[in-house]
């Protein structure tokens, strides 16, 4: 049985017959071809395959396709600008070196601009507690933090 | 993962309806555990029926005594909730520990419930703060609703709506987190309604249950020291490569030593 699913994915409306049991991540990557959305563990706990829905960030591995009828998805490719300058959490992972061999990246920066955006003063323990469901098996969490923390600045200077 | 027909009703009765007449109906709520058991071909149910479209499952009213929470309302509305921060603090304190950021995005209350893990946090508060969990067709108290592994008082086809929650003098929760899961190894949920304590424990058993005896001490004498002797047996305690039954004896006296504290302070 396949189901008529229709969505908004980076501000682009986009809709595909697909199988119930699609998840959200695969229809992302082998439907759209967006593969920037990572899976790392298909367990619900590595948080590379993070996305923001209706700007909240969630699993895209842990969620049907069917269940974002209707809804707004964004991905790590919907965050530069068209010219390719890239967002301020995306400059602050590269300034500081926020990644190692860059698989849980697009988790990373997805999640870290969902911690701006609920905890615009968050330091730098609380930025730690909350990147508690992405991991980095480079273990590179050091530079990591600081690009979330100095990504987060950036963004409340930009407004 | 095995194929499933997908449902969205719109109402209650329409959900129930779907979820009986399938030969295998499960309800999707955030999904949070169901979805992940269903890639690992855990459960491979015939049918799942979507509750996100069904009206009036969310939502946190604050009515004098009582916190009433709706099905659907996930961890992170209740914890960010300052109906909720200002009411229960320990409520809002123990949905900020469920899972992590993205998983408090989606999962919610009904369903944590509802699928009564053994090591869920919610569970502890439905006890510990004298709830009622509030269905399609009835009214079940706390202290019925949790009967198994996995099991509760539910029927086939009953739809969880909203938990009732009873607002204590003073109430914390502590639980010692599995350091990888981060779920509970255990976890002790403490509240003080007058000269009353209840004391709920999750993590420890096959499903969450109260200690009479802290309860009792406590009643009388609401400080850790009143508890510190008390030490549950081994026997019903849960044993895995993490923590054995008899360390997991000794935490429910440690995290409901340290909920007290936490409560009294």
């Amino acid at each position: 049985m396949s189901i008529k699913v229709s969505m908004n994915v980076n501000g682009k409306p986009v809709s595909a017959e697909v199988e119930p049991r699609t998840l959200l991540v695969q229809y992302l990557r082998e439907h759209l071809g967006l593969t920037g959305t990572h899976v790392g563990c298909d367990t619900s706990q590595c948080g590379c395959c993070n996305v923001h829905l209706n700007g909240e960030a969630i699993k895209s591995c842990t969620i049907f396709a069917v269940q974002c009828e209707g809804q707004d998805v964004t991905t790590i490719e919907g965050l530069a600008e068209e010219d390719g300058t890239l967002h301020p959490m995306q400059q602050a992972f590269w300034e500081h070196h926020g990644l190692q061999c860059g698989f849980c990246t697009p988790g990373m920066v997805m999640v870290g601009c969902d911690i701006a955006r609920r905890l615009p003063d968050a330091d730098e323990k609380t930025i730690r507690h909350e990147l508690e469901g992405n991991i980095c098996r480079c273990t590179g969490y050091q530079h990591i933090v600081e690009a979330i923390e100095s990504g987060i600045k950036a963004m409340n200077a930009k407004g | 993962m095995y194929e499933f027909n997908y449902h969205r009703p719109k109402n209650l009765d329409e959900a129930a309806s779907t979820v009986k007449d399938a030969d295998d109906g499960k309800i999707l709520a955030g999904g949070m555990t169901l979805i992940p058991s269903m890639k690992l071909r855990l459960a491979g149910p015939s049918d799942l029926v979507d509750l996100a479209e069904v009206e009036g499952l969310r939502g946190i009213t604050v009515d004098g005594g009582s916190v009433t929470i709706g099905a659907m309302t996930r961890h992170f509305d209740v914890h960010s909730s300052a109906d909720v921060q200002k009411a229960i603090p320990a409520l809002a304190e123990l949905a900020a520990g469920i899972g992590d950021p993205s998983v408090r995005h989606r999962g919610t209350l009904g369903g944590s419930i509802a699928n009564a893990d053994p090591a869920a946090d919610y569970p502890a508060a439905v006890l510990g703060l004298d709830s009622t969990v509030k269905t399609n067709s009835r009214e079940i108290a706390a202290d019925d609703f949790f009967t198994g592994l996995f099991e509760t008082a539910l029927e086939e086809g009953e739809i969880i709506t909203a938990v009732s929650f009873k607002v204590p003098d003073a109430a914390a929760y502590m639980k010692f987190p599995q350091p990888a899961s981060g779920f509970a190894m255990v976890g002790a949920f403490v509240a003080k309604y007058g000269g009353d304590v209840r004391v709920a424990v999750t993590g420890a058993k096959d499903h969450a249950f109260r200690v009479p005896e802290m309860e009792q001490a406590l009643g009388a004498n609401f400080s850790p020291d009143a508890i510190a002797d008390i030490v549950l047996g081994e026997e019903d305690m849960l044993s895995d490569i993490h923590c054995s039954a008899d360390y997991r004896a000794h935490l429910v006296t440690v995290m409901a030593k340290r909920a007290v504290a936490k409560a009294a302070g």
